[in-house]
């Protein structure tokens, strides 16, 4: 249908529209007006992507010079060929309407490991083998050297796309990343640099987080994107945590034993340089004179090291004279490798701002703040001049200088800890150093800063205001959308307590008692009895799933669980657990029936959604608080409260409860899908939890289900999904949560749309 | 039915059932009962009809033995020999178990079958009255046909659905203590069949070991003390018996893993685009190279790994059946251009799910109904079809267009000369022809035959045609004669016929008569019967001249 959204006129490649998909492109179109950036949240299930796209899209095509390209960024790989899949839906019928071939070029972007076609390489099974294999074939000094040795080894699809490739850019299409492999076999060009240099000229590029967010990659691909550029993140509830790790660095007495032996090599092979050809490490050493600037101007493949600062503070400068010379540098990273050995030596923790560990680090070796800065940059000139193949080898030396660089940037939103042994086990020595990010905004304030809107949107963004503020940026536009339907197809429950009034919590003065883990396992057998197809539990962590599972095993409830249903358990192998989903799909599918056990913060919980049958219902045990005794965490609760007001207690529930929600939401996929979602524990009942899931989830809740016993759960429950089972037909839902164009038109509806947003 | 003589297999006396002694008899179809003193049996079960037995436990004071009726009544039986009661009626119980299952399967299973027949298909049902109840030909004969009928057509849903495992059946062995420091696990043929369909393993363990190296009961002693059943139980000694199938298991849980999965939608391996290198991120990396896990922990992850195994086993035991099926399409499949290079292979259903994963159901508009997509080994062939070679030229797109074109050209020119088209008077005797009563009309009064004739009569007509189809089946399949049972069969089929015709046909002939009713209904039928008639003595002059 044709909308018209505040005067701007959009194709929506269906034939009826959600009430709160119009809300939501009216928002969205707010913010583009605007020029500002948005928070938005929608229930998931309810067309989010499709009507972010056919806004966005009308508006790039209205607008042309306002806005140049948008880059939509997911998290997972499914999820971002997912948003091309719907993408094409929507050329199709921009095409159908308009009559003609649409001038359009959308690309996804994703890992060498997605992308390469060479028939050796793609067939290793890690991205970092592919990665490291395909430099050592594609690195401009490899290929230089082709010249004088025909032996060596390149890639022919490389070599076929730098030949032909940039000549004929890509014009117009949707590229999924299968469609780039099947284009780039059939042309023979690389279809991973073929994507990365469309994506300047693209105007939808969809990729991962890591591509805007690291710093080390986003310089890399990113860099000279379009100021003018609209940024989604979708799916963007865990958004501060990408930030986070993307800025901080652990350092093992492993890692320094490979710096060593990294160290080591350099040596050698400066050593062996200098003998031969010494005129190399000359011509370096007055590049360096001359400031880094040239230095950069290497090729793409390249990717010795990327600076993880904001590169521009850094290039104006010349190198320091005291790491100039390759020996001076090589003697300079020895002594700080040095000092980190020693300061991994200690029997206590140690907690210190980066400024302490600067004047530390001075008065112990005298290593100064300026040099340290250019530490990752001048390893970068120097493995490309001592032209070292295989650079996965030198990621150790990598980290260690990256630390240098960001421990002497950064004097505050960072902090440093060092660790002489895990918790668990004080008995084992196993130093760790973290140098620990505690301001998710450092890593995304560059692209805050540099494009005209960036739109972060999710199911599950609850509370709104939080994001704004640990993200530290001002929003034009925030809102809330409920999900309107035509019967109430999602049924939150809260269990406070068993059958025998104990009250069931996972929190920790309880979590052990015995009456709890009963209860708990009463719960799952009840609803395994009376739920159909598929049911999900989530436990708040790794162990805490194990110890209940075995206690459940001695109790002999989950064979009672096992004469309803089949039994998986995620297990903290991938791939195992993959089998494992695989075959709960298939007992799902068959009629069989099975619960598949997992863990909240988990990678089930984050990616897989589990529609109509295969999850009924969803149980969270507990409430998934994240493990509150590491020392990274209580540094950056503190830091929270010092710096944006947040108190420690509002930003671990808040934490909490995204994760919980995420959970739950797992089950309901559109307004045609129907789950339980069953909270059990009592904690869930107290407002300032409960107030903390997202508007659609909480608005379902009703008082009388705030503290259940089991009998009463099941009970709801089963009228819930009597209901549920009756047949639901498009008439049903026909002007109440689905509508037609004229539907729509008509000035009730209009009024009752403008109630679905609520704007924070 | 007491009187006639069957072999008594054993007669245990002292058995008292209600309270009354008496000697029990197992004989070669039943067990029965008879009371101290008299000659006719007051209990009797043909063995058919018993579903099952049950033993009271050793160590019980009274010593018994109940049998479970399909229709769900018990009798029970008591057995009063002191110095041999409980010999006697393991004795009893032994040969019962020979005995059950023989008869168990037979006969159950195909009563079950034709009655469920009978009742899904009136048709079958009437045909059954029909041919049957009156004695045309005999029950046996009516089967014979249609059971191996619906064997060869397998491939019908109606087909008998394996039944699954029970995901519990270990816990229906929970053990239960006897009270004196042991545990006593009980095993049925159901448990014993589930366990061996789910660890095929055991099963191989049960074939090399049992009987000639220990006997039934010591193998399932041995298997409920294993390591193996008891995961969680850190490894018990290498001499374990079952050591081994816990290794094959292990092997057997890699292989999937190491399968991956088809759907990518849910394989997490690969759901992360770009993952942190090695030593940056919050959490530290997982410790698992320097430490040691508790024992606890271990048994855990033990147990997890069990349950995954477990469920996927079970899974796959109630799939095996498939199996073959399956195999065979993955064949064809790649032999159809689907090579099972994973990379060309993935796509499709990649996208399937994508596809499925992005469907709005709700918002579309329906269009129809959801269709079905075609498997085809050979797209070519079925767009093409057999199409026998031809020597003759081939018309080129050129001439169809330029013959259209004229064909065209020709329409646009052509006017109709309508008083030239037919004579005054051809037209005027075609009018008469068509009007009523004229000579092309008479075929009307045929159409009417259905309101001519009453219901009842069109039913019974229907009725005789499908069984006399039947009998004529059955008539015609014994050609060509080849053998001396079809000889036979023959001619009965030729007697059944015959006795169909005068029982059945005639009488509706002359019913139909009695109702005078003009139109031939039944002459077809006739007709079918003269010619089988007709071929049956052409075969009987020929067998004759052979003979002489």
């Amino acid at each position: 249908m044709k909308l018209n959204i505040d005067g701007l006129l959009v194709y929506f490649p269906y034939d009826y529209i959600y009430p709160e998909q119009y809300s939501y492109m009216l928002e969205l179109k707010r913010t583009l007006d605007a020029k500002g950036h948005g928070v938005l949240e929608m229930p998931s299930g309810t067309g989010k992507t499709i009507s972010l796209l056919s806004l966005i899209v009308a508006y790039q095509k209205a607008y042309p010079l306002d806005v140049t390209k948008l880059i939509y960024c997911s998290r997972t790989v499914p999820e971002i060929e997912k948003v091309v899949e719907e993408l094409k839906k929507l050329m199709e019928f921009h095409e159908k309407m308009t009559g003609e071939k649409q001038n359009f070029l959308a690309l996804a972007l994703s890992s060498r490991k997605n992308l390469c076609v060479h028939p050796e390489v793609s067939s290793l099974r890690f991205g970092k083998d592919v990665d490291g294999k395909c430099h050592s074939m594609t690195a401009s000094y490899i290929r230089s050297r082709k010249q004088q040795n025909p032996g060596v080894q390149l890639c022919r699809f490389y070599e076929e796309f730098e030949a032909l490739g940039r000549q004929v850019p890509l014009t117009a299409g949707i590229f999924n990343l299968d469609d780039l492999k099947a284009f780039g076999r059939q042309k023979g060009w690389c279809p991973y640099f073929l994507a990365r240099y469309s994506i300047l000229h693209a105007n939808i590029v969809i990729y991962s987080y890591h591509y805007l967010l690291d710093p080390k990659i986003a310089d890399l691909v990113s860099k000279e994107l379009a100021k003018k550029s609209v940024i989604v993140f979708d799916e963007a509830h865990n958004i501060d945590n990408v930030c986070i790790d993307s800025m901080s660095v652990n350092i093992t007495r492993r890692t320094l034993d490979r710096t060593q032996s990294n160290i080591d090599t350099l040596q050698s092979t400066i050593q062996k340089i200098k003998e031969t050809d010494a005129a190399k490490l000359r011509e370096e050493y007055s590049q360096l004179v001359q400031g880094l600037k040239e230095a950069n101007v290497a090729r793409e493949t390249d990717v010795y090291l990327s600076n993880p600062v904001l590169p521009d503070e850094i290039l104006q400068e010349a190198v320091p004279g005291s790491i100039r010379t390759a020996e001076h540098f090589v003697g300079f990273l020895k002594r700080l490798l040095e000092y980190l050995k020693s300061r991994l030596r200690i029997q206590h923790v140690v907690q210190e701002s980066p400024p302490q560990f600067l004047k530390d680090i001075y008065e112990k070796v005298c290593i100064d703040r300026k040099p340290l800065r250019f530490c990752s940059e001048r390893l970068r000139s120097l493995l490309r001049t001592l032209e070292i193949a295989d650079i996965a080898d030198f990621s150790a030396v990598t980290l260690i200088s990256n630390f240098a660089t960001l421990v002497s940037t950064y004097s505050k939103g960072f902090t440093v800890i060092i660790e002489p042994f895990e918790d668990k086990t004080p008995s084992i020595a196993n130093p760790v150093l973290h140098f620990s990010c505690m301001d998710s905004s450092i890593a995304i304030k560059p692209v805050f800063e540099r494009f005209q809107s960036v739109v972060i949107t999710s199911g599950t963004l609850s509370p709104l205001d939080i994001y704004p503020k640990i993200l530290d940026f001002h929003p034009v536009t925030m809102a809330s959308f409920t999900m309107t339907l035509a019967r109430t197809c999602l049924c939150p429950l809260i269990v406070g307590r068993g059958n025998d009034q104990v009250a069931i919590s996972s929190k920790f003065e309880t979590r052990e008692d015995i009456a709890v883990i009963r209860n708990y396992g009463n719960l799952l057998s009840e609803m395994s009895a009376i739920v159909p197809d598929g049911i999900v539990a989530f436990f708040t962590s790794y162990q805490y799933m194990e110890n209940i599972v075995a206690s459940w095993y001695e109790q002999g409830i989950l064979e009672n669980i096992q004469r309803n249903k089949l039994i998986f358990i995620e297990t903290q192998d991938a791939a195992e657990t993959s089998m494992a989903l695989e075959k709960y799909q298939e007992a799902c599918e068959n009629g069989r029936g099975a619960i598949l056990l997992s863990v909240a913060r988990g990678k089930v919980s984050e990616g897989i959604d589990f529609v109509h049958h295969f999850g009924r219902a969803v149980i969270m045990f507990g409430v998934p608080y994240v493990y509150t005794q590491s020392r990274i965490l209580k540094a950056r609760l503190e830091y929270l409260r010092d710096q944006f007001q947040i108190r420690e207690n509002d930003f671990l529930t808040f934490d909490a409860m995204r994760h919980a929600a995420q959970c739950v939401g797992r089950a309901i996929r559109g307004k045609t899908d129907y789950g339980l979602m069953i909270f059990a524990d009592k904690r869930y009942s107290r407002s300032d939890k409960r107030g903390k899931l997202p508007r659609w989830i909480q608005e379902h809740i009703s008082d009388g289900s705030l503290n259940l016993t089991i009998d009463e759960t099941v009970q709801l429950s089963k009228h819930f999904l009597r209901e549920m089972a009756q047949p639901f037909r498009k008439e049903d839902q026909l002007g109440l949560s689905l509508l037609t164009l004229e539907q729509l038109q008509s000035e009730e509806m209009l009024k009752k749309i403008t109630q679905i947003a609520h704007q924070v | 039915m007491t009187t006639s003589s069957e072999d008594v297999l054993l007669a245990i006396k002292r058995v008292r059932q209600k309270k009354q002694d008496g000697i029990l008899f197992l004989m070669a179809e039943r067990i029965a009962w008879t009371p101290e003193g008299k000659d006719r049996f007051t209990v009797s079960h043909l063995y058919a009809d018993i579903r099952c037995q049950k033993i009271s436990p050793d160590g019980k004071a009274k010593i018994q033995l109940q049998l479970v009726l399909h229709t769900g009544e018990t009798t029970n039986f008591h057995f009063t020999n002191e110095s041999s009661a409980l010999k006697d009626r393991d004795a009893v119980k032994d040969l019962l178990q020979q005995l059950l299952p023989k008869f168990k399967r037979k006969t159950n299973k195909e009563l079950e079958e034709k009655n469920r027949m009978l009742q899904e298909d009136p048709l079958l049902f009437q045909l059954y009255k029909d041919l049957v109840v009156s004695q045309v030909i005999s029950a046996e004969e009516f089967w014979a046909n249609r059971l191996s009928l619906n064997s060869v057509d397998s491939s019908l849903p109606n087909h008998k659905q394996e039944v699954g495992i029970s995901a519990a059946f270990l816990a229906d062995v929970r053990p239960q203590t006897d009270g004196c420091n042991g545990l006593r696990y009980n095993l049925t043929s159901d448990i014993i069949e589930s366990i061996f369909r789910t660890y095929p393993a055991v099963k191989q363990k049960y074939a090399e070991n049992v009987p000639h190296n220990m006997t039934e009961k010591e193998f399932w002693t041995r298997f409920f003390q294993s390591h193996y059943f008891h995961r969680d139980r850190i490894s018990m000694g290498a001499q374990d018996l079952f050591s081994e199938c816990a290794k094959l298991d292990d092997k057997g849980l890699k292989t999937m893993v190491g399968q991956g999965v088809k759907n990518p939608l849910i394989d997490l391996t690969s759901l992360d685009d770009q993952t942190l290198d090695e030593g940056y991120g919050v959490s530290s990396a997982p410790s698992s190279s320097g430490c040691t896990k508790s024992v606890k922990e271990t048994s855990n992850t033990a147990i997890i790994k069990r349950f995954n195994l477990h469920s996927a086993m079970v899974l796959a035991a109630g799939l095996r059946k498939h199996e073959p099926q399956n195999e065979q399409n993955s064949e064809t499949s790649s032999t159809d251009g689907n090579s099972r290079d994973s990379d060309f292979f993935q796509p499709p259903l990649k996208k399937v799910k994508l596809q499925e994963a992005i469907e709005y159901q709700d918002l579309k508009q329906e269009n129809g109904k959801k269709t079905i997509a075609l498997t085809l080994k050979k797209s070519e062939r079925y767009s093409h079809g057999p199409v026998p070679v031809q020597s003759q030229t081939y018309t080129t797109s050129q001439d169809i267009i330029n013959s259209v074109n004229y064909i065209k050209h020709e329409m646009d020119n052509y006017t109709p000369h309508l008083n030239h088209v037919l004579s005054s008077s051809a037209a005027s005797s075609a009018i008469t022809a068509l009007s009523p009563g004229g000579l092309l009309m008479q075929g009307g009064a045929h159409q009417a035959i259905n309101q001519m004739v009453p219901n009842d009569v069109q039913s019974e007509l229907k009725h005789l045609y499908v069984a006399a189809g039947e009998l004529l089946r059955h008539f015609w399949s014994c050609f060509p004669v080849n053998s001396p049972f079809l000889e036979e069969k023959v001619v009965k089929m030729k007697s059944n016929l015959e006795r169909f015709h005068i029982s059945k046909l005639r009488p509706f002939q002359e019913k139909v008569q009695r109702q005078y009713l003009s139109t031939n209904l039944t002459g077809h039928l006739e007709e079918m019967l003269q010619a089988s008639y007709g071929k049956f003595s052409m075969w009987q002059s020929k067998r004759m001249v052979r003979k002489t």
